[in-house]
């Protein structure tokens, strides 16, 4: 894990307090008899920006995983942008193609070039006619500084710029929401700051983002609100200021003391 | 040949490990050697050195008792071998058909035809031209497929009896892989039952048993059945081996097409299947070798495919009768040939995807 003191950035200014885009209701979520959500209870307004951390197996990745449907809820109701995400594939759809997500390992179809990669779901999905896809594709990749790659094959880029492929991957389908599931988790340390970078240039611009991560200086820099879980739970939310100085539960404060090494 | 002396010491040591370890290791390894000399040389004698290649009456050939190869008989015959008992005066035409088959397959082995409208054309026409050829009609003598035989029908059964059940059999692992449980159970039930019964019996069922079951005055032709019974066999096996390329695809990438919002044809079609059957390449030709030299089995219902023929054509005849050794060996060559060039292909192909599948 890399530590708080990587990225010495300005503040992003907070968002400005936009109308709920993600609500969440008394969420449970069983992986067969071990319980992974217990009764969450979450809103998202537009524009905000979360970071989410907590140990491992606390239910940060599953909670977010549950908010494009790449986990099913058992009960409780999840809705992203008004729409009620249960086994309506319609539904299903509908929030998937405006929820971009970025993984741990990158996931990107090592078969395609970074330029296909990028046009995929908007022909497919958004029925855009190639050479459009293709204009949005390389604005995306330019501002995520690997214009240059589009011809070259996943396999080809280093960690880092796969990472920031898929960012553009995502964000090629004009998400309103990102999810970011440990984006930096599987890098090596020299190759955070590039992610983290972008990550950090995409809250400017006013996207609503959600991020597992354990980048403390992320969260100082961008969040709007701090979420900690531990087993399934949330444990505590606030503001990164108050988050990091006067952590409420006990248990925050121990991850805090691990994970910042203090 | 030079070596440097690494390579000689290496070599030294590698023998003195592997077959001179012990005194009772290097006797076998010289007995082993010495048979292999003896065989090996008995056999260059008998097949080159002693033969009589070209034509040549079968006397001179019966007067070699046996110390040489009579290839003669393969130069006598080898239109009875490669086409069986399709007309004499019309072989011509499997000929060409065959000559034209073999060209649609190399070329749709080549990159600039790995398009699907290419692919198409190429294969629609080429299969119209060869079914003109061997079955006749539009100005050409019309030949019944009873009387087809010899190497067209190995290859199309093999061929085709590939091509076709690939669909089905990715139809049917996918269905294996479903959530729905009809889907899944049909799936299942279908793969079992084929692989359960040796191909011998499912051509018996087309062949004889499917006429008891069409109503009075409705045939198929007899090759047909027995194509589509390869077919339908074919497909069980393959979706078996496409189901392995399919668990062996990372979890991550369906998430990643999901998250996209790729319905699940469009991630199977787009992401899923062209990395899954990447990986099955050596599998999936290895079962294409097996089906190519499983077709010989049609014979049990009576179609002569190119080891009947071959076998017909010799001892069908008094006078060289006695050489069927050579006759088979010939055979053997024909199926070589083809299998090795599967082979080589498959390991190029592999080498030439992979370039892409760096990660």
């Amino acid at each position: 894990m890399t530590s708080t003191k990587a990225s010495a950035v300005a503040p992003v200014p907070s968002a400005e307090a936009g109308d709920t885009i993600i609500s969440i209701r008394g969420l449970n979520k069983w992986f067969g008899k071990y319980q992974a959500l217990r009764d969450i209870s979450l809103d998202v307004r537009r524009g905000e920006r979360i970071v989410i951390c907590g140990p491992s197996g606390s239910g940060k990745s599953t909670l977010i995983r549950c908010l494009n449907r790449l986990e099913a809820h058992q009960s409780g109701s999840v809705e992203v942008d008004g729409v009620e995400l249960n086994d309506s594939l319609k539904h299903i759809g509908a929030v998937r193609s405006e929820v971009g997500m970025v993984f741990q390992h990158f996931n990107l179809f090592p078969h395609l070039t970074v330029l296909e990669n990028c046009v995929l779901a908007p022909i497919w999905v958004k029925k855009q006619p190639r050479a459009e896809a293709e204009a949005t594709a390389r604005r995306f990749l330019e501002r995520v500084h690997i214009g240059d790659q589009a011809a070259k094959y996943p396999g080809q880029l280093s960690g880092g710029q796969q990472q920031r492929v898929a960012i553009a991957r995502a964000l090629c389908m004009s998400p309103r929401i990102m999810l970011f599931d440990e984006p930096t988790s599987a890098l090596d340390p020299e190759m955070v700051k590039e992610v983290l970078d972008t990550m950090i240039a995409l809250a400017r611009d006013g996207m609503t983002m959600l991020c597992v991560t354990h980048e403390m200086g992320f969260a100082r820099a961008v969040a709007d609100r701090v979420i900690f879980m531990d087993r399934g739970e949330i444990v505590e939310q606030a503001p990164p200021n108050e988050f990091f100085a006067h952590p409420k539960s006990e248990r925050t404060r121990r991850f805090l003391d691990q994970i910042l090494d203090r | 040949m030079t070596s440097t002396p690494s390579t000689t010491v290496r070599a030294q040591r590698w023998l003195r490990e592997n077959l001179f370890s012990s005194p009772a290791n290097a006797a076998t390894s010289l007995l082993l050697l010495a048979l292999a000399i003896w065989l090996g040389s008995k056999f260059f004698n008998w097949a080159v050195l002693n033969a009589i290649w070209g034509q040549a009456p079968v006397t001179t050939c019966n007067a070699l008792a046996g110390q040489g190869a009579c290839w003669a008989v393969v130069a006598d015959k080898w239109r009875q071998m490669l086409f069986g008992i399709y007309p004499r005066d019309e072989q011509w035409r499997p000929m060409l058909a065959v000559v034209l088959f073999c060209a649609v397959l190399v070329l749709s082995a080549l990159r600039w035809f790995w398009h699907s409208r290419r692919l198409a054309v190429l294969w629609v026409g080429g299969s119209a031209v060869c079914a003109w050829l061997m079955a006749g009609g539009l100005g050409l003598a019309s030949v019944p497929t009873s009387l087809w035989g010899g190497l067209p029908i190995t290859l199309m059964l093999a061929v085709y009896g590939t091509l076709l059940a690939f669909p089905l059999g990715i139809a049917l692992a996918l269905g294996r892989r479903s959530h729905m449980p009809i889907v899944r159970a049909v799936s299942v039930v279908y793969i079992e039952l084929v692989r359960g019964v040796p191909l011998v019996t499912v051509l018996f069922m087309a062949s004889i048993m499917f006429a008891l079951f069409m109503p009075e005055g409705i045939s198929i032709d007899k090759l047909l059945r027995a194509q589509i019974a390869i077919i339908l066999f074919n497909a069980a096996y393959i979706a078996e081996v496409v189901r392995a390329g399919l668990q062996a695809l990372p979890r991550g990438q369906i998430e990643a097409a999901e998250a996209l919002g790729l319905g699940y044809w469009q991630m199977h079609r787009l992401v899923v299947l062209p990395q899954a059957l990447k990986v099955t390449i050596p599998a999936q030709v290895n079962s294409f070798i097996d089906n190519f030299k499983d077709t010989s089995l049609v014979i049990i219902v009576s179609i002569f495919d190119f080891l009947y023929a071959v076998k017909q054509a010799v001892v069908s005849d008094l006078d060289w009768r006695h050489f069927f050794v050579e006759g088979y060996l010939f055979a053997m060559a024909v199926y070589w040939i083809f299998c090795f060039a599967m082979s080589r292909y498959s390991q190029w192909l592999e080498k030439h995807l992979s370039r892409e599948l760096r990660s």
